[in-house]
């Protein structure tokens, strides 16, 4: 009996661990990881086939977070839906708001007033800082740095979010941007308060790479495992900086030229082996890339309204129509698609989550690494559960 | 036997400057347990992120002796079910509480785990934690904050304080009627076989009517 003709093994209970003979390898084990693993950034559980240390076969097993997320925005307004999208990929509540004003607007026809623009654009940049540097500091949590980069990262997560709270109210779930514009101001005081945490970012980068990106164990953890080829990081519908780690260079900033994106000027980084050591980088030279944006962002913002004033929030129907709107988020393309059928709900809400579609090459890349390594390719990978069953 | 004597507490605080330190079992007991809480490492969804940033530099859990987060639910005194529980993960915390040992407590953290917070109109969402496992505190908050967690957490010191060593007031772990086992729930056709365990949860009683 081969492990794949094997019936898995059981999801509520029973042997976690059990073996498994192969014509071909011979005597196997397959070991059960997860849900409940330190590692697995959540509820995901993988079914691990090994061979000796060696990973022959990984299955994901999905849905331990699955929170009809899409069914309830089936009978939500399109106001109401607005927090729901918060608790999506929870690390970065802004940038799913802004995917799904997009699409409203999209459907709806509405106009965003300048303000609002680079409104949308800091709070974008910062939201994608934090995420960033939360990523670096769990993925060497991961390979074994237990602790210190991740207090480091937390550290300067707690600045961005007090930010988002003194704007929003809240520091996670933001629900802050509304279709049509945002939904308060942000006062001078504020800004500056933006720009001063954006200036000192930069030496927080330095500190924070003298620490570790040259580190040795770090790189022989990292270099040359899970490499992943851009082909078929193509093919599977990789986005973000997964697919730009293996050297394609595409990024919805630059592609869609969605908002404002077109008048700031900012470099796409590109890696060239696509391992995970790379992957590592490029989230790192995307928060210095992200500095820039936000120093521009925050010279030119200019006076006037927040909202526009044909936006109709509560009792909003659009005409039936569909409506796709996507941004670069974090993790790549966050998506909403919508069908109105004229009614105060949509038909459909379907989300395109890029932490689960990044998340099909997983097996691909953990093949003949050692189960230690699979850990460390997670990590890489940033999933978020909330996204990824949504 | 002889009523035990009782002292005050400022006699005892007089004492206590002089360098006696008086004290019951009980209370040394208490006074240890309560102040090495040691949470299991367990994230479910939004809520697992202000846990781990209530551990961070910041709101600094180790203040309150609790930063000591196993992966191991053996070694863990508390369970903190931080975000939605579905109907599919039910089974596995349930399972991970029964393999805590005694003495444990557990916290519902967040909307989701008190009630099904915001998901609670979703067919695969569990409408509360407290259905399977005996909540100890509940923390409200869609996510709370890492401050509240640490409120939380005192309120559960206090509890753990208050609790006697013996007598018919002694908590679970102390008595031998009881199980620390739960039955675990399976995932049945349309929804969890049990979708409760009775003798943790109750229909709550309507207010009276007047």
């Amino acid at each position: 009996m081969s492990p794949f003709d094997a019936s898995p093994l059981s999801p509520s209970g029973g042997a976690h661990v059990r073996s498994v003979v192969d014509e071909f390898h011979g005597d196997l084990l397959e070991v059960s990881m997860g849900p409940h693993h330190p590692s697995t950034h959540g509820v995901f559980r993988m079914i691990v086939t090994l061979d000796g240390e060696r990973i022959v076969k990984l299955k994901p097993v999905l849905g331990y977070l699955h929170r009809n997320h899409e069914k309830i925005g089936e009978s939500t307004s399109y106001l109401g839906s607005m927090p729901y999208t918060d608790r999506l990929d929870y690390l970065n509540a802004m940038t799913n708001n802004w995917a799904y004003a997009l699409a409203v607007e999209r459907l709806g026809g509405l106009a965003v007033p300048e303000r609002a623009e680079y409104l949308r654009v800091i709070l974008a940049e910062l939201s994608r800082l934090q995420n960033h540097v939360c990523l670096a500091g769990f993925l060497l949590q991961d390979t074994g740095a237990s602790g210190t980069p991740l207090m480091y990262a937390f550290r300067e997560r707690e600045k961005i979010l007090e930010l988002f709270e003194s704007l929003s109210g809240s520091r996670m779930m933001c629900n802050f941007q509304r279709f049509g514009g945002c939904r308060t101001d942000a006062s001078s005081e504020w800004l500056g308060q933006v720009s001063s945490l954006v200036n000192g970012f930069g030496a927080f980068l330095d500190e924070f790479e003298e620490l570790i990106t040259g580190n040795e164990i770090l790189m022989a953890r990292t270099q040359g495992v899970g490499v992943m080829k851009g082909p078929a990081a193509v093919s599977a519908g990789i986005t973000g900086p997964m697919l730009r780690a293996c050297g394609v260079g595409y990024d919805i900033r630059k592609v869609d030229a969605y908002g404002i994106y077109p008048r700031f000027t900012f470099r796409v980084p590109i890696g060239s082996h696509g391992d995970t050591y790379d992957r590592y980088m490029i989230r790192i030279l995307e928060m210095r890339e992200s500095i820039g944006i936000l120093q521009q962002a925050l010279r030119d913002i200019p006076a006037g309204p927040i909202m526009d004033p044909k936006a109709k929030l509560r009792g909003f129907r659009p005409k039936p129509g569909e409506s796709y709107g996507r941004i670069e988020g974090p993790k790549g393309e966050i998506g909403f698609y919508l069908i109105s059928d004229g009614s105060a709900n949509p038909y459909r809400y379907r989300v395109r989550p890029p932490s689960f579609v990044n998340l099909t090459l997983l097996e691909d890349l953990c093949l003949g690494h050692t189960i230690a390594d699979s850990v460390v390719i997670l990590g890489s990978i940033d999933i978020v559960l909330g996204e990824v069953d949504r | 036997m002889n009523p035990m004597p009782t002292i005050t507490d400022e006699e005892r605080s007089e004492l206590r400057r002089h360098g006696i330190l008086l004290t019951s079992v009980e209370e040394l007991y208490n006074w240890g347990r309560s102040h090495s809480v040691w949470p299991l490492q367990f994230g479910l969804a939004c809520c697992a992120i202000e846990m781990i940033a209530a551990s961070m530099a910041r709101f600094d859990i180790a203040r309150f002796g609790s930063e000591v987060f196993r992966p191991s639910p053996r070694q863990a005194d508390l369970l903190i079910v931080s975000g939605t529980v579905t109907k599919k993960m039910a089974p596995q915390v349930v399972r991970l509480w029964n393999q805590m040992a005694e003495p444990k407590y557990c916290i519902a953290m967040g909307a989701c785990a008190i009630s099904g917070g915001p998901f609670k109109r979703g067919y695969n969402v569990l409408k509360g934690i407290d259905r399977f496992v005996p909540v100890d505190i509940y923390i409200p908050g869609c996510p709370p904050r890492p401050e509240a967690l640490l409120h939380g957490l005192m309120e559960l010191q206090k509890k753990i304080s208050g609790q006697s060593i013996s007598g018919p007031e002694a908590p679970r772990h102390l008595r031998h009627d009881t199980s620390c086992e739960y039955p675990v729930p399976e995932f049945g056709d349309h929804d969890l076989v049990p979708p409760k365990n009775p003798e943790v949860w109750k229909v709550p009683e309507s207010p009276p009517k007047d």
